[in-house]
């Protein structure tokens, strides 16, 4: 890994990723710290590298599962930075018109997002049922499904993959691994270091990748989605990461001892791809663009989602079914 | 023209009819395609529609059913069948928090054309987790269709218009009347959802019920009949949507009511059509409403046990008796 050699313009195309993931979340942060958000959010700052690594290998036509800690992989696939942000506003004009909020975030249409997911683990399912439709229906695209090192603790993430396994479903699996269940470390409850070797019996390949290294990700992507297209079956990659935050956006993270963040901070999966860019002969202006680009976008975000109107009641009782949705909810 | 088959006949052809219509149907579950069902219902169907489209799924229900919700997310529509509907605690997840809620969490966005096809019911000597009627889990959760036929003519008109509804439809198969023949039409129909069936007419009390309780309130009507009691008996084939035009419509004719179903009474649906009734009906009601259900008990093996717990004739006839105090 990593022989490969990057242009000054493929690595800044990581970093605009990156630094735009993280413009968004801070800000919602910001927003949320100031009260101008109900519910919760849960950030995935410190897992942009991951995100921009992993999507970089998609294809237009390929589709992708989330979860509660979404917003990285959302923006990483070209989400509208205002149509999510109104969402986590619970806006009228948000992606789910306010009726999902952050751990929901979906777009059908223009994104194949299949939908972000509150309950961890159910994007497993989702993602190797997506790749059934893919493949009887014999086309071409691929199904990513993201999810957290909690999952892989879940039974459906066994009874997934067997099937997707024995069935040889166009499906990769991107588990990142910050090494926290809210405030369970992961090796108090798993008895081995790694978590993409369980694939191996399953008859799975895998891989395990710093998921600091934007390029490192990309490029074991490439190779699982290349597996996955060619109908050789799944193909499960576990990106190691680092969550600044704690569960959830306000959580203070006591539980987590202080060489965690020390080790997350010298590994900051933005500083050290600046450091290459510069390196591959970008300046510093050019870095400093990029994220006053990306602070100017979601700072337009937050200006839209501040703008834009709450729902009108009566729309909770709308998109509950697709026919005979008002005798539905009527009774 | 009409022919006589059987309930599971008619759940077949329904299968079959809707997969030469539609190739984004699909079928996948326990023992589904080489056995073709354990009670013969999917025979065939592997040689004919190949292995894509009839799916034997290992037994991993949670894992299968969230599959189907995000193949049907994806356009397709799967019928997937549960072996017995007392297994839906095991994938309870993706039926009641991902079918059920898709379409609202994402704004209208997702669509989850599925159906799952659960067997049902008491009867069989199958005890405390093959015996279970589960209509008030499913009806509770808002985003799923729910429904219960009776007749073999219901069971395939109404599962040919579930397989072509766009949400997710619980379709609750009674087990005790697969083998029953009737008479059903011989060119195809369907039958819309949420649309009751007055099964005979009567002017002294309602019966609203389902599935195979509507036999057992038939004979009961038979037998009050000759008594001079002359009751009418709803099915609803439907339970959501509630086809609550046809409740008014029968309960302000005959002004008392019994609500019969194998569930297990407390919490029962039973118990909140029998709400509805009371909070919207009042003033057209001569006698409360009494639900006629199962006990508080987990299902029973032996016979004699598990005969307490579900309706039969002689109990409903005894229940309409004691609402009209004769």
């Amino acid at each position: 890994m990593a022989n490969k050699k990057y242009t000054k313009e493929e690595l800044a195309g990581f970093y605009r990723t990156m630094t735009r993931i993280r413009a968004f979340e801070e800000k919602a942060a910001e927003c949320f710290t100031k009260g101008m958000l109900a519910g919760n959010i849960h950030l995935s700052i410190g897992q942009e590298a991951a995100a921009a690594g992993a999507f970089a290998a998609m294809q237009p036509q390929d589709y992708f599962t989330s979860t509660h800690r979404g917003h990285g992989h959302a923006i990483a696939r070209g989400m509208d930075s205002k149509l999510a942000m109104a969402e986590l506003f619970g806006k009228k004009t948000g992606y789910c018109k306010g009726k999902g909020g952050s751990m929901h975030i979906a777009d059908m249409a223009k994104m194949n997002h299949l939908g972000a997911n509150g309950i961890v683990g159910a994007g497993q399912a989702i993602s190797a049922g997506s790749a059934l439709a893919s493949k009887i229906a014999g086309d071409d695209s691929v199904t990513v499904g993201c999810f957290g090192d909690g999952s892989t603790n879940e039974g459906t993430f066994h009874e997934s993959l067997n099937m997707a396994a024995a069935w040889k479903l166009p499906v990769v699996w991107f588990i990142e691994n910050n090494c926290y269940g809210v405030s369970t470390e992961i090796h108090r409850v798993t008895n081995t270091p790694d978590l993409a070797p369980r694939a191996a019996a399953y008859g799975v390949p895998y891989a395990v990748v710093d998921g600091t290294n934007p390029t490192e990700v990309y490029e074991t992507m490439l190779t699982a989605m290349e597996h996955a297209r060619s109908g050789k079956g799944p193909y499960v990659v576990e990106a190691k990461v680092y969550r600044y935050q704690g569960h959830y956006c306000g959580d203070p993270a006591v539980y987590r001892p202080a060489e965690y963040m020390e080790n997350a901070l010298q590994n900051d999966a933005i500083e050290k791809l600046g450091r290459r860019l510069l390196e591959a002969g970008a300046t510093q202006e050019e870095l400093d663009a990029m994220k006053q680009a990306a602070d100017e976008e979601m700072t337009a975000a937050v200006q839209f989602a501040v703008d834009s109107d709450y729902p009108d009641p009566a729309e909770a009782t709308t998109d509950m079914y697709a026919s005979d949705n008002e005798r539905c909810v009527a009774r | 023209m009409s022919k006589k088959i059987t309930v599971s006949k008619a759940i077949g052809e329904a299968l079959h009819e809707e997969m030469l219509r539609d190739e984004k149907v699909f079928i996948m579950g326990e023992d589904m395609a080489v056995m073709g069902n354990v009670f013969a219902i999917t025979k065939g169907f592997l040689e004919e529609f190949g292995p894509n489209r009839v799916i034997d799924t290992p037994i991993s229900e949670e894992g299968f059913c969230g599959m189907a919700v995000g193949a049907a997310m994806r356009g397709m529509r799967p019928v997937v069948e549960l072996m017995y509907n007392d297994f839906a605690t095991v994938a309870a997840d993706p039926l009641l928090n991902q079918a059920a809620k898709m379409r609202y969490m994402t704004g209208g966005q997702a669509t989850v054309p599925m159906v799952l096809r659960a067997p049902m019911g008491a009867g069989r000597r199958n005890a405390g987790q093959h015996s279970q009627s589960l209509e008030n889990l499913f009806c509770h959760f808002p985003g799923l269709k729910v429904v219960a036929p009776c007749t073999a003519k219901d069971a395939k008109g109404l599962l040919k218009t579930a397989i072509r509804d766009d949400d997710p439809v619980i379709f609750l198969e009674h087990k005790l009347l697969y083998a029953r023949k009737e008479e059903i039409p011989e060119e195809e129909y369907t039958i819309p959802l949420g649309l009751a069936d007055v099964k005979r007419e009567g002017k002294d009390l309602t019966i609203i019920t389902w599935s195979r309780e509507v036999n057992f309130s038939m004979e009961a009507a038979e037998t009050l009949a000759a008594e001079g009691i002359d009751v009418e008996v709803l099915d609803l084939r439907t339970l959501v949507p509630l086809d609550w035009d046809s409740i008014v419509k029968s309960v302000s004719k005959t002004h008392n009511v019994i609500i019969v179903s194998e569930e297990v009474k407390r919490g029962s649906y039973a118990g909140e059509i029998s709400a509805q009734i009371a909070e919207e009906l009042f003033d057209e009601l001569d006698a409360p409403v009494e639900r006629v259900c199962g006990l508080n008990i987990c299902s029973p093996f032996s016979p004699t046990l598990e005969d307490e717990n579900f309706p039969h004739p002689e109990t409903i006839v005894k229940a309409v008796k004691r609402v009209l105090n004769k």
